[in-house]
């Protein structure tokens, strides 16, 4: 059996979230009723015309100084001509060969294109949805139809498909950071198809490719991938050749099919669209563009790694969801100086463990000041780990202030041979047979003792200290 | 020039039925124009620029503006058919 | 007073402002002839008179060509695909018109997506040429000319995308004027080539032309490549037109020129000499291959334009067991030969391993015309020519022949290429059928053009039209 490599690039559609549609006035539909949100341009009525929408472009130049792309001064608007209801005029406009955007990086991958077109309205298929009662017909709903895209074409530079998980989550949490899209796969905002091949480990040609399909969710897409570079190891193992076409993937079957009959030829027939002129991009567009642009979450991450110093690992979870990282620096930032790395993983780990992966913090009841105050609370010792997810927990259901909370439930570290000493003395009367291990030099049953201590302390004792009244308890 | 299958595949293209008997008349008429318009192949054309619009002007922009839709029972006024307030076609074949 | 379908249009706002005539018993007159239309000029005609608009055009009724789109009203481009369809919204330039005070009184019949030099090409029958009805009236706008012509309207819309204003107005002895391209809105016009199509007016005299162009002409923001004129349009008043050089170019000319058309051409050249203009050579050195490009960049723009009918959304359908069948029989069905002669030879055009030799070789042929024409107008005003090659010819004697029809289209190409104003006046007749001659301008030149052509049409004298016989 040969050894493949995979190679794998992305060509990514993002709905842009503008209020209008990319070339009439339509406002953008979120589920309103079916033929809505139409009118004669996005119906692809007889005379209708279209113009292009400026926030549109202003997203796309958004887009592409994200990406480190050439931003071109002037690009043009094709025709791509094909028949299908869900495209009322025959033809999709789009850009061809003068994209608004090229070249460019995310992070490892190099981005070949970024270009504007218009989205396709809903079908309805009949059989699909069970909704057409002994019919076989479809139902176009032209809502959707005339959403900008902004379409996103990475060179071919992934080779496994948690690689291109990975690197699409980047890319969701750049274009999430930008504002220029929802993002969300589930509701289709954000769509992305593979282009995958696979060639002899250590060569540099590219074999035979396929598209796979409009996956919906990161995991389908890691799913689909991995099962596609299954199938086609499998047909180069055999000595057969890859097929070029076009795929699906069922992610209930894991079953990859063809899309499209081998005889329907798609020539698209491309041509410059008579209805536009050229969009040139003037200094003031170039200008807005530049003073929109945020502080994206690869260079967050940077930022927090090297100049907050916590760990690589901590920063991308902070940096790549935009929520978490603002939370973050709001925690760090303010009245309270903690440490930066404990303050990192109390929100990346307890915090976001309590409120839910995609929950705002800022939208929860633990103010940033609060969560900062119970880190350093636990840093000064002031209150245990436990006693300080029990603080958590209550600042999750009711917000608050911690030292009040921890004075309230009386929540404070118990420290000392003073207060702890009686309930060691205790602990080891009540445990005679651990207690002569203990003496005897044998420490593995310590955690008797120390178990003991946190029940009667309702887990405000720090162990270590315990371990060490212990011993000096013992003698030893 | 432009033979029966060029003219099927370029119908087929073009979603056009044709009648058996229309192929090869429009065959004939495509090549007769075809032959003429090849006048221009004979030309040098090295560095011309293509032209798509005559006129030179800036590109017009549109404020990102919601303009009211049209009522729903318009829209469908003119379809051939309706249902579920969208527009029915056949689906494709299987 | 004499019959008001007498007047020409600027003649009837005046007397409408005068108080002289009624806007709608002028508009009942004129309802009355188009109701008995003999030249199935019309396609739609007003049920009654609508209640007089107020503007400077004073209630005086139009004549639309079908293909603009007017809400409620039959907008139909001369295609059964279309059949009964009504647009929920109104073209910007029919808008702009009653914004100014038009009555809309008729819609006009037409070639099939404005493709054809005959009207023969129509969903809705052929047009009769008013001068005898045993001709064409030419085409694509024959029904917005002989309705003019013929005096069932004071004045139509038209649109040109090849010559589909002026060859018209020339076949029937009328004024008709496209002018440059962008200043009129194309919104709301049903497209054949976008980057070519034109709406204009055709009129009885040049004066008319100018009063409906000016207040057609707006940038419009629905409409990406309308342009604002840079200048207002005047009334034209010039009476001589000394200082004037006129190029002529003999070598497009020199051939297929019948010679009662070239006897009247050469009459009006004359008559613009003793009006003082300078008569020349000019040089349009691409300009016989107009007819090749354009016969690749209109059928590859109405190619793609044509796909919308697809029956899904409006106009006609045919059944069809799947999504294919119904595409290819609706399309079968809806569409006109000529209109499918062209859908093919555009989608061939386009169509993967020919666009370069088709569509990127016309695209550039397109560049040297224009080119040809901005070096013309270094040392000339204005172009003329014959406006079509020969007179109205009989209706069925070129429709056997696809390329036979589009050479009677060779002279106004060119212009229509390069994107500049035209206009075509009666110069006389030959064999009692009239004869056009297209003046061309720089773009926006249209105040000079117009100007130049009524100085013209004053020295020509031109008469006998049918709608005179109103008088
Ligand atoms: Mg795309
Ligand atoms: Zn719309």
């Amino acid at each position: 059996m040969s050894n493949w490599e995979p190679v794998i690039g992305l060509e990514i559609h993002v709905q842009l979230r503008t209020n209008t549609k990319m070339f009439c006035g339509c406002g953008l539909s979120f589920g309103e009723p079916p033929n809505t949100r139409t009118c004669p341009v996005c119906l692809g009525l007889p005379g209708t015309l279209p113009v292009v929408n400026a926030e549109a472009i202003h997203y796309g130049l958004l887009i592409g100084l994200a990406l480190g792309c050439e931003l071109a001064p002037r690009s043009i608007f094709h025709r791509k001509n094909y028949f299908y209801p869900d495209l009322p005029k025959g033809y999709q406009i789009s850009q061809y060969d003068e994209p608004l955007c090229s070249g460019g990086s995310l992070g490892a991958v190099q981005i070949h294109r970024v270009h504007l077109e218009e989205d396709a309205a809903k079908l309805v298929h009949g059989g699909a949805s069970g909704r057409i009662h002994g019919s076989t017909g479809s139902v176009v709903d032209f809502n959707r139809g005339g959403t900008p895209l902004a379409e996103i074409v990475t060179e071919p530079d992934l080779h496994d498909a948690t690689e291109a998980a990975e690197w699409l989550r980047l890319l969701r949490a750049t274009l999430r950071r930008l504002g220029v899209s929802d993002v969300n796969m589930e509701e289709g905002s954000l769509r992305c198809d593979a282009n995958i091949s696979l060639r002899p480990a250590g060569s540099t040609g590219l074999g035979t490719k396929t598209e796979l399909k409009n996956m919906n969710s990161f995991r389908f897409i890691e799913r689909g991938i991995r099962a596609e570079i299954k199938r086609q190891t499998a047909i180069l193992d055999a000595g057969d050749e890859v097929e070029q076409e076009t795929l699906h993937y069922d992610p209930r079957t894991e079953a990859i099919t063809s899309l499209r009959s081998k005889e329907e030829a798609h020539d698209y027939r491309y041509f410059p669209e008579p209805d536009l002129t050229p969009i040139t991009i003037t200094q003031a567009m170039l200008d807005r563009a530049s003073a929109a642009l945020p502080e994206l979450p690869l260079d967050r991450a940077v930022r927090f790694e090297q100049q907050v110093g916590i760990s690589a690992e901590s920063a991308r979870n902070l940096a790549f969801r935009t929520e978490l990282g603002d939370y973050f620096e709001a925690a760090l930032n303010g009245r309270t100086r903690t440490d930066a790395q404990a303050l990192a993983n109390w929100i990346g780990n307890d915090l976001v463990a309590r409120i839910g992966n995609d929950a705002d913090p800022a939208e929860c009841k633990v103010s940033a000041g609060a969560l900062a105050e119970l880190v350093s609370l636990v840093q000064s010792k002031a209150v245990t780990r436990e006693g300080a997810l029990q603080v958590l927990d209550r600042l999750v259901a009711d917000g608050g202030e911690p030292h009040a909370i921890i004075e309230a439930e009386g929540l404070g570290a118990v420290g000392g041979s003073d207060e702890l000493g009686p309930i060691v003395e205790a602990a080891l009367a009540a445990n005679p047979d651990v207690a002569e291990k203990l003496k005897s030099g044998d420490m593995k049953p310590i955690g008797v003792i120390v178990g003991y201590v946190m029940r009667e302390t309702k887990g405000r004792a720090d162990g270590g200290e315990v371990t060490k009244i212990v011993r000096s308890q013992l003698g030893l | 020039m432009i033979d029966r299958d060029q003219v099927l595949h370029v119908a087929r293209l073009a979603r056009l039925e044709l009648e058996d008997d229309e192929v090869e008349r429009i065959a004939g008429e495509l090549s007769k124009v075809l032959e003429h318009v090849d006048a221009i192949s004979a030309l040098d054309l090295d560095g011309v620029e293509p032209t798509s619009h005559v006129v030179d002007i800036d590109t017009a922009l549109r404020p990102d503006e919601v303009t009211p839709s049209l009522p729903r029972d318009l829209v469908l006024a003119q379809a051939p058919a309706v249902q579920d307030d969208g527009f029915l076609v056949p689906s494709s074949k299987a | 007073m004499a019959d008001a379908t007498s007047l020409t249009a600027a003649a009837a706002v005046a007397a409408i402002d005068a108080g002289e005539l009624d806007a709608t018993e002028l508009f009942e007159a004129y309802r009355v002839r188009s109701a008995a239309d003999e030249l199935n000029a019309l396609t739609w005609v007003a049920p009654e008179a609508p209640p007089t608009p107020a503007g400077p055009l004073a209630g005086v009724p139009l004549a639309v060509k079908d293909l603009f789109c007017t809400e409620g009203i039959p907008s139909q481009a001369g295609s059964k695909i279309l059949e009964g369809y009504l647009p929920p919204y109104t073209a910007t330039a029919v808008a702009n018109l009653q914004r100014a005070g038009v009555s809309l009184l008729s819609k006009a019949n037409q070639d099939e997506f404005a493709m054809g030099s005959s009207n023969e090409h129509c969903a809705f029958g052929p047009v009769l040429n008013p001068w005898d009805k045993t001709r064409v009236p030419g085409g694509s706008s024959g029904g917005s000319a002989a309705a003019v012509a013929a005096g069932l309207a004071p004045w139509a819309l038209g649109t040109d995308t090849g010559g589909s204003i002026r060859q018209p107005a020339a076949l029937c002895g009328v004024v008709g004027l496209k002018p440059t391209y962008g200043t009129v809105s194309r919104y709301g016009m049903i497209a054949f080539a976008s980057s070519l199509d034109q709406a204009g007016p055709i009129t009885r005299d040049v004066t008319d032309a100018a009063l409906l162009y000016r207040h057609m002409a707006s940038k419009d923001h629905r409409d990406a490549t309308s342009i604002a004129r840079p200048d207002a349009i005047e009334l034209p008043s010039a009476e001589r037109l000394d200082g004037i050089t006129i190029g002529v170019p003999e070598k497009l000319i020199a051939e297929g020129v019948e010679p009662g058309v070239m006897q009247a051409f050469r009459q009006a050249l004359t008559k613009a000499q003793e009006l003082g203009a300078n008569v020349v050579d000019v040089e349009l050195l691409h300009a016989e291959h107009g007819l090749s490009a354009y016969y690749v960049l209109a059928p590859a723009e109405a190619s793609s334009n044509l796909s919308r009918y697809d029956g899904v959304r409006f106009g006609r359908r045919a059944d069809g067991d799947d999504l294919a069948a119904m595409y290819t029989r609706t399309r079968h069905d809806g569409f006109g030969p000529e209109v499918k002669r062209r859908i093919l030879i555009g989608t061939y055009a386009l169509s993967s391993g020919y666009y370069d030799a088709y569509y990127g070789r016309a695209q550039r042929v397109r560049t040297k015309i224009a080119d040809d024409f901005r070096t013309a107008f270094s040392a000339v005003d204005l172009i003329a020519t014959p406006t079509a090659p020969t007179v109205a010819f009989e209706l069925g004697s070129k429709t056997a022949d696809p390329l036979a029809m589009y050479l009677n289209d060779l002279f106004t190409i060119p212009v229509s290429l390069a994107g500049l104003p035209g206009i075509s006046i009666p110069a006389g007749l030959s064999d009692a059928l009239p004869v056009g001659l297209q003046l061309a301008g720089p773009a926006f030149s249209e105040n000079n053009l117009l100007d130049a052509a009524y100085a013209l049409e004053r020295a020509i004298g031109f008469s006998g039209a049918p709608w005179e016989s109103a008088k």
